[in-house]
């Protein structure tokens, strides 16, 4: 294991050079009171340039990334990041910007922004969007207040939001902080939801119902246009949860289903990488009757000349500084004009048949609860290998071991010892083929073997970590 | 293009033992009503068209390279060490997910451990997360945390911090019946008078920014014998480079320090390369949002990194969990990480003091030139001041844009009442001889 930094640290090392000082030595202290100045010296590392570019280089070989291995992550979307529109992030017109400077000095940016709102809205079925979101999560939480705003302007008290158990979990606590009550829906063994059930708790104090479409199980609702329409004869809307949109490109269009609302992962769909946990971005697009309570500015196009517009006051305000993660959406741009209309389609095409294939493959081995088809992602159960003493954590920390990272685990929580399957489009039938037959002999091992599982994993860097201690006697800092 | 390594002859057999004979069954359980032929977009292009396509959009922009930018008011232009793209740009980094499997994520984890680490000292406070979205939504998440844990539903705050971190807030907090008070400035700082017939024991926090958006330096002691009194939070919003050599929110007292860390190593990327830091004394470590990296070992003893105290956290707490935070901003956290490594405790302060010799010269040049003088009487600042002027604000926008440079944030846009009032920054970015220029333009 590397050190940390702190650990090499050497009284009198700087790592950079300071820019000259040609103001002269004034002592800060007749410019600042003393009273404002700090008194205590941090704990900063001090470290040589060439010693800190070892350091973090030698971290990043510590990490799995999509560069270094197959990252079959459930409901993640870890598919392949295409370097071009890293490069195309980073050009000195695009990076270097100030978010106040004056609009006709940013007018490709605007473009870029504006071109992208456009295309997302055909993708999706939306009528506008808004790009302002940060992540998934503040989309949500977006897209939660545009119902709130929606019903305020109708004079209709809803304070109720149904949320299928098999949602994220940032999908009950998005629509909390929105101020919602969350009505739980059980869904049936297979995922779905039954419409009946649907009909028990709807009531009229209900304003959406918040659904993943393929759901966390990899499974289409087949009842969606009867849910659709329950929930508009209630006077309810539907918000889409758009994690699952990888699924559905050029095929199907949430706003043609009956969806109100939406919000996008864009690293999940639009190849965005996503940085060891960030930063993402999670546009929302809305349908006419939502508009006028997007987020301000809005981008206005008028004779090729693009502009902020403020003046919206049924606005629900802003909900990050400036206009969003430009570099994101950027990204996200350039995936989409690479692959244009034919090329979307193909990629919702090819991660459906990559999920099948691999389902065909290791639903003989272990049971797939929601069904023997899905569209992108499918969930097994390790249940049978509690018989072992090997539980599906074991099975996660073993494909470590052999250089995968894990796929997603006990979630959805409505299936016992889950795991959770998505191997997106881009990677290859060979990668499948190996990585089914890697997971087919760990399965072999843990009836052989056990202890390989329990005592996985050991080829990585460090070996199992006691995350339970972790969190009885935290240690946060240096 | 694509990024599909999938043949035609494989995809065949892949069907093939799925048990279908073409990948449109597949999306069969799609109503056929809602299917759709085709996207209404574009057909795709090849690379080396895209980078012709973008190059021609970035050209229609004016970049920082191009102008002399004196414009700060929230998103700063600052030196960024050359190791610090370096070392973000590497794929094994920026291509890696939330590091659920820790065992494979020791890079990230240790990373963030040592950003927590880095944060804490720098602000002088016991804990610090992974980072969130934006300086605004951790001030949102900030105001948040005050109102969960007192109970409480009274927020004060001060119209001096950055408008665009208040219209956030008031965003945030719409689900709530929470009331907000906004205390006014006198001289460019926060109202004490005023604040005073405010803080009584129903206010969850005050939230204060210093160095506010007009750039002065707030006397937070007063504040915090204030909200001592009333059992309230002090919230302290601030930049953090500026504690390379201003007191700091561990010093004064506060409960919570948040901010943008734009400023440690991030582009101004059009105000999107931004993530909030967020840090707290220890008894609040438990009300925390997002995410946190601890230190542990593993079987045989040895230190590594997990995410902790998880049970805070969405997927496990769904609608009861201290935030909906999820994806925070984990990258750009690593440039500020990257960056105060090798600043270190010295060169940190020579920045700061950088940053602080160049505005005031700056702010002693200009106030001498003809139609222009100080707003407020004895600013205190870091790197941003406000000069107020008999000039029309829009020609002196018109001629230094015509001089590529962009000048000084106009307040009337967030303060009608200082219409006639700008908002310089400058940075260590400038040059004496920069400066110079900017003062002569201004002065024509």
């Amino acid at each position: 294991m590397e050190k940390i930094l702190i650990e090499l640290s050497q009284e009198g090392q700087i790592g950079y050079s300071v820019p000259e000082n040609d103001m002269g030595e004034t002592d800060i202290s007749k410019i600042l009171p003393q009273k404002y100045m700090r008194a205590t010296i941090p704990k900063l590392p001090q470290v040589s340039e060439p010693d800190l570019r070892r350091h973090f280089t030698k971290l990043s070989q510590l990490n799995y990334s999509l560069t270094t291995n197959f990252y079959p992550l459930g409901s993640c979307t870890m598919k392949y990041n295409p370097p071009v529109n890293e490069k195309i992030a980073n050009l000195p017109g695009l990076r270097y910007l100030h978010p106040y400077q004056p609009e006709n000095t940013v007018q490709g940016m605007l473009e870029i922004l504006y071109e992208l709102q456009d295309v997302f809205c055909q993708i999706t079925g939306m009528d506008n969007m808004t790009l302002q979101p940060s992540a998934g999560a503040q989309g949500e939480f977006t897209g939660l207040l545009l119902i709130r705003a929606y019903f305020k302007s109708k004079n209709e008290r809803r304070n109720k939001i149904i949320v299928p158990d098999s949602a994220h979990g940032t999908n009950p606590a998005s629509a909390k902080i929105a101020g919602f009550e969350i009505l739980p829906l059980h869904s049936e063994p297979d995922g779905h939801i039954d419409p009946a059930k649907l009909k028990e708790i709807l009531t009229d104090d209900v304003a959406a119902l918040m659904l993943t479409a393929p759901n966390t199980l990899g499974v289409f609702e087949k009842d969606i246009l009867i849910l659709t329409d329950m929930m508009h004869k209630n006077g309810s809307l539907l918000y889409y949860d758009g994690a699952n949109l990888n699924a559905l490109m050029g095929h199907a269009r949430p706003g043609d289903l009956g969806f109100d609302i939406i919000h996008i992962n864009l690293h999940k769909t639009f190849s965005t990488p996503h940085g060891g946990g960030g930063p993402g971005a999670g546009p929302v697009g809305v349908k006419k009757a939502l508009e006028p309570f997007l987020p301000k500015p809005v981008i206005n196009k008028n004779k090729n000349v693009y502009s902020f517009i403020y003046d919206r006051p049924k606005s629900i305000g802003k909900v990050r500084s400036f206009y969003g993660n430009i570099p994101v959406l950027i990204k996200a741009y350039c995936y989409i004009k690479a692959l244009g209309r034919e090329g979307l389609k193909k990629v919702s095409e090819q991660a459906v048949i990559n999920a099948n294939y691999l389902l065909a493959i290791l639903k003989e081995k272990l049971p797939a609860p929601a069904g023997d088809r899905c569209m992108h992602e499918f969930i097994l159960s390790g249940k049978p290998l509690n018989k072992c003493g090997v539980k599906t954590l074991d099975v996660a920390k073993r494909l470590l071991d052999y250089g995968y990272y894990a796929p997603t685990i006990y979630f959805p929580l409505i299936i016992e010892e889950a795991i959770m399957i998505e191997p997106t489009e881009t990677e290859s039938k060979s990668t499948l083929d190996e990585f089914a037959r890697v997971l087919i002999n760990i399965l072999e091992e843990a009836q052989n073997t056990p202890d390989l599982l329990k005592n996985a994993p050991q080829n990585t860097p460090v070996s199992r970590l006691n995350e339970v201690e972790a969190a009885r006697k935290p240690i946060l800092r240096w | 293009m694509n990024y599909i390594p999938v043949t035609d002859k494989e995809k065949q057999e892949m069907l093939a033992k799925i048990g279908v004979k073409t990948s449109d069954e597949l999306f069969s359980s799609i109503p056929k009503s809602a299917r759709i032929k085709d996207l209404n977009i574009s057909a795709g292009i090849s690379e080396q068209a895209l980078i012709r396509l973008l190059e021609d959009k970035s050209k229609k922009n004016s970049s920082l390279k191009d102008f002399l930018n004196f414009r700060g008011a929230g998103i700063y232009e600052h030196f960024i060490p050359t190791l610090v793209e370096e070392i973000t740009s590497r794929s094994e980094f920026s291509t890696a997910y939330t590091p659920y499997q820790p065992e494979a994520s020791q890079g990230t984890l240790q990373s963030i451990f040592e950003y927590q680490s880095m944060i804490a000292e720098i602000t002088g406070m016991d804990v610090a997360n992974a980072s969130m979205y934006d300086g605004a939504s951790a001030t949102a998440e900030a105001a948040m945390l005050s109102l969960r844990s007192s109970g409480r539903r009274k927020l004060i705050i001060s119209g001096l911090l950055h408008p665009e971190y208040q219209q956030v807030l008031r965003t945030y907090l719409q689900g709530t019946d929470v009331d907000i008070e906004v205390i006014q400035q006198v001289d460019g700082i926060t109202s004490l008078s005023k604040l005073k017939n405010f803080v009584n024991n129903e206010c969850a926090s005050v939230i204060i920014q210093s160095p506010n958006f007009f750039g002065s330096i707030e006397d937070l002691d007063e504040i915090r014998k204030l909200t001592t009194e009333h059992g309230a939070l002090l919230i302290q919003v601030l930049n953090p480079l500026s504690l390379g050599i201003l007191k700091t929110p561990g010093e004064i007292g506060c409960d919570i320090a948040v901010g943008e860390g734009q400023v440690l190593g991030s582009a101004t990327g059009f105000g999107g390369f931004t993530f909030g830091f967020f840090a707290a004394k220890k008894a609040l470590a438990w009300k925390i949002p997002g995410r946190i990296v601890g230190q542990t070992i593993d079987t045989k003893n040895r230190r590594g990194f997990v995410l902790t105290l998880q049970a805070r956290e969405q997927h496990i707490k769904r609608e009861k969990a201290t935030s909906n935070i999820c994806t925070n901003a984990a990258l750009n956290a690593l440039s500020g990480c990257v960056y105060l490594s090798g600043w270190g405790p010295h060169g940190l302060k020579e920045l700061a003091g950088l940053n602080i010799r160049k505005s005031h010269y700056a702010y002693d040049k200009i106030s001498k030139v003809k139609g222009f003088e100080p707003a407020f009487k004895n600013q205190l600042f870091f790197n941003e001041f406000v000069l107020r002027t008999k000039k029309n604000i829009d020609e002196i926008e018109k001629n230094l844009l015509s001089e590529n440079i962009i000048g000084p944030f106009a307040l009337k846009g967030f303060y009608p009442e200082l219409s006639d009032c700008l908002l310089f920054c400058v940075t260590e970015t400038k040059t004496k001889e920069d400066i110079d220029k900017l003062v002569a333009i201004l002065g024509k």
